[in-house]
């Protein structure tokens, strides 16, 4: 047992290091650090600087532009872009979708879509959930109807991410409605701006527009759409679900936040001194650095696992990481909130792109503290990943 | 990065695990307590043979110079096992002060009679008012010729009662809680003036309240500058927090091992308790905090490594944090999940939840090692 990285790992970090101080747009790192949204263009440049690089899709097999590094140095690259902070690639189209296509598409789609997804020049978005359809995803019911050469597709999705910026949407569609729920499913993908398909923004508490409804009525999509077999979806949503066990607890992100509080803990006054140096408050940090350290730990166990042994068989220790690794962002986004206390108050009326920022920098502190509590909901609920536990690690 | 165990070490684990399987079911745990001193020399002089005893120490001392993976190992397996033997009060805490502060003579002297399973020790250290604070000590040694005489009490000392060799903690200047002027000594437990009043402890170990009344030792029973012995204390003992988290790592997986096995056989309402989502979920949760736990064990087993002693101590802290918490999670939701039949002495899971609170209660409980921890500005 060793903890340390190797010397290559070390200058491996500090190449990826140099990379994002000399390349992130200064401005796109301030409104990470400040926790406001990004415009589409802004997180596209990056996205763009990122694949010019040659490290957009670093971790898809080197025929298709992916890097070929270990395991460790996804590790260490995830964390030093969350750490940054630089905005992670689009998972939607990097890690969801373009993996689904070169694994189990053929080779036409593989050409059509892959290099576009990687260069970002079309933005993907998930079309998984629907009203009905949370955590029981497979009794989804939006259906896709064989007419001829095509699908007309109808239904509604629901929580979809960005979809007001997406040009491309991979869809969970029912195929058949005869077979048991799991079985009359399709991966089917299609044109945002088909014939048919209408986005509704959802506002979330947090004032932001991040997720919309989608509606499908009568869209009609070509059959070569479909990737892989029909009605086998289910099969396809599963790998895209368990391809990312370890980017899920964020160690990065909370690290970089953690800073943040102290930071910010440090301007702010009780009692005559700054709030940092109250200790109740400093008590409560240090007991969210040591959870957070010990699921560093754990991930760090994943990861040198998957290293070791392939992605093949996944270590237990893995669904800790995103009940784990979703309480701590939550609790560094509540510290936050304590750290400024009464200034969280003011509500700032901006543009979805962070446009007409009027409010100082506690503005956006409260929203994300209200944005971060998705983090226990989505990708498969807290809830969720205690039931995956209780199977496939307790055998109960 | 690496946290695979090399060859040697899978070895040393099927070793120790094969020992106690044979040896140490939870029947034979009852039999041991009952003997004299409440463990068993049979079972020490296996571990003895072995070569368990002589883990730690350097090969030139007649041990195999292992590290503090190796102890982890061994120490998660004697947790796994509710252990009674003294491995910790003798091995890891005497040894301890032994490797890093003892003379070639007092090497010579003492590391022989551990190795061989013939000799144990007790680490004397406790006061009254002390609590967990290290440098708080009121006993004293006083200088007499070439040699000391000491006088104090000490309480809670574990295998205090049986120990052969006692390492007292005593103030040789200053006042009660100065940083300076504190030694550490070597004891025989026969000394004139030594007076011990053992009792079993709540985890089912035994521990004793010592008095030193005029307790004359040599000069040669210094370990180390008798008046500046605290950066000793706090190495071996930070040794010896590791090597209770590791054990607490091994008492929280049986423990759950133990309540998942439970669920699954305890049938109500016609069926098995294991298939209520309730207790799905409180087991599914003490699988986090065991995970939680087991990594920052290894975390403050690899931290022996560090180059800094201000991080290597932060990192013990930030252990026996997550280590207390994730203990007291699983004891006390393991009592639960049994329900009745928890309550019992009967019954094996009780007895793990002792241990572990024990445990968070030695060498500093979680409230102190988060201060320790928030005192040093953190972790990250």
């Amino acid at each position: 047992m060793d903890l340390a990285f190797s010397k290559e790992e070390i200058a491996f970090r500090e190449e990826v290091r140099a990379f994002f101080r000399d390349n992130v747009p200064p401005e796109t790192r301030r409104k990470m650090v400040e926790g406001r949204h990004l415009s589409k263009d802004e997180m596209i440049a990056w996205w763009r600087i990122l694949n010019k690089k040659g490290w957009g899709v670093s971790h898809w097999p080197k025929e298709y532009g992916g890097t070929g590094w270990t395991s460790v140095q996804h590790y260490i690259f995830n964390e030093e872009l969350q750490m940054h902070p630089a905005p992670a690639p689009l998972a939607f189209g990097v890690s969801m979708v373009g993996p689904v296509i070169y694994t189990f598409g053929n080779e036409k789609q593989k050409q059509q879509y892959l290099p576009r997804i990687a260069n970002v020049d079309d933005w993907w978005c998930q079309g998984f959930s629907e009203p009905g359809s949370g955590s029981d995803l497979a009794s989804l019911k939006t259906k896709a109807e064989r007419k001829g050469d095509k699908y007309i597709i109808n239904g509604q999705k629901t929580w979809t991410t960005l979809a007001q910026h997406a040009d491309m949407i991979f869809c969970l569609c029912r195929t058949d409605t005869n077979a048991k729920k799991q079985m009359g499913i399709s991966f089917i993908v299609f044109d945002m701006k088909s014939k048919g398909v209408t986005v509704r923004p959802i506002e979330t508490i947090d004032g932001g527009h991040e997720v919309n409804e989608v509606f499908f009525d009568d869209v009609e999509v070509p059959v070569e759409n479909l990737i892989g077999e029909e009605n086998k979806g289910w099969d396809y949503a599963k790998f895209l679900l368990g391809n990312e066990r370890t980017g899920i607890a964020r160690v990065g992100v909370s690290k970089e936040r953690l800073r943040r509080i102290k930071d910010l803990a440090s301007k702010v006054e009780s009692n005559g001194k700054p709030v940092i140096e109250d200790q109740g408050f400093r008590e409560k940090l240090a007991a969210c650095e040591i959870e957070l350290k010990a699921l560093e730990l754990t991930q760090l166990r994943v990861v040198a696992d998957e290293g070791k042994h392939g992605k093949g068989k996944p270590n237990p220790a893995s669904s800790v990481l995103k009940i784990k690794g979703s309480e701590i962002q939550q609790t560094t986004t509540e510290l936050l909130m304590e750290g400024i206390g009464p200034f969280a108050a003011p509500y700032d009326v901006h543009g979805d792109d962070g446009s007409n920022e009027t409010m100082d920098w506690t503005a956006q502190i409260a929203p994300s503290y209200f944005n971060n509590r998705k983090v226990s909901i989505y990708g498969g609920s807290n809830e969720i990943q205690r039931n995956i536990i209780t199977k496939a690690v307790l055998g109960l | 990065m690496d946290f695979d165990l090399s060859e040697e070490q899978r070895l040393l684990k099927e070793s120790i695990d094969g020992l106690l399987t044979d040896s140490y079911d939870f029947d034979a745990r009852k039999k041991y307590q009952k003997e004299k001193g409440g463990w068993s020399k049979a079972v020490w002089g296996k571990l003895a043979e072995q070569g368990l005893l002589g883990l730690p120490f350097a090969e030139a001392d007649g041990g195999f110079g292992a590290g503090a993976v190796e102890t982890m190992i061994v120490m998660e397996a004697l947790g796994k096992a509710l252990v009674l033997e003294p491995y910790l009060a003798t091995v890891v805490i005497g040894g301890g002060f032994l490797r890093h502060g003892g003379s070639a003579e007092q090497k010579a002297q003492h590391i022989p009679g551990i190795i061989d399973g013939s000799k144990t020790f007790a680490f004397a250290q406790l006061e009254k008012n002390s609590r967990y604070d290290l440098g708080d000590v009121a006993t004293t040694a006083k200088k007499k010729g070439a040699g000391w005489v000491i006088d104090g009490e000490k309480f809670v000392v574990l295998n205090g009662e049986n120990a052969d060799t006692l390492i007292v903690t005593a103030r040789t200047k200053g006042g009660q809680r100065d940083k300076s002027g504190i030694g550490v000594f070597l004891v025989p437990a026969n000394a004139k003036g030594v007076t011990r009043k053992g009792y079993p402890t709540q985890d089912g170990l035994h521990a004793a309240d010592i008095t030193f009344t005029g307790v004359e030792v040599g000069a040669d029973a210094a370990i180390g500058d008798p008046e500046n012995g605290l950066a000793l204390i706090e190495r071996v003992v930070d040794e010896a927090r590791t090597a209770m988290c590791a054990e607490a790592v091994g008492a929280m997986d049986e423990s759950l091992k133990s309540t998942v096995e439970y669920l699954k056989t305890r049938k109500q309402f016609g069926v098995a308790i294991g298939s209520f989502q309730t207790l799905q979920h409180r087991a599914a949760d003490m699988f986090v905090a065991l995970e939680q736990a087991r990594s920052m064990s290894m975390f403050a087993t690899m931290a022996a490594d560090f180059d800094s002693a201000k991080e290597r101590a932060t990192a013990v802290a930030a252990a026996k944090v997550q280590i207390g918490k994730s203990g007291k999670f699983i004891g006390q939701q393991s009592i639960q999940l049994h329900g009745g039949i928890g309550m019992t002495q009967e019954a094996k899971i009780g007895h793990y939840f002792k241990r572990l609170t024990m445990i968070e209660n030695t060498f500093g409980d979680t409230d102190y090692h988060l201060r320790r921890v928030t005192d040093a500005g953190g972790l990250v």
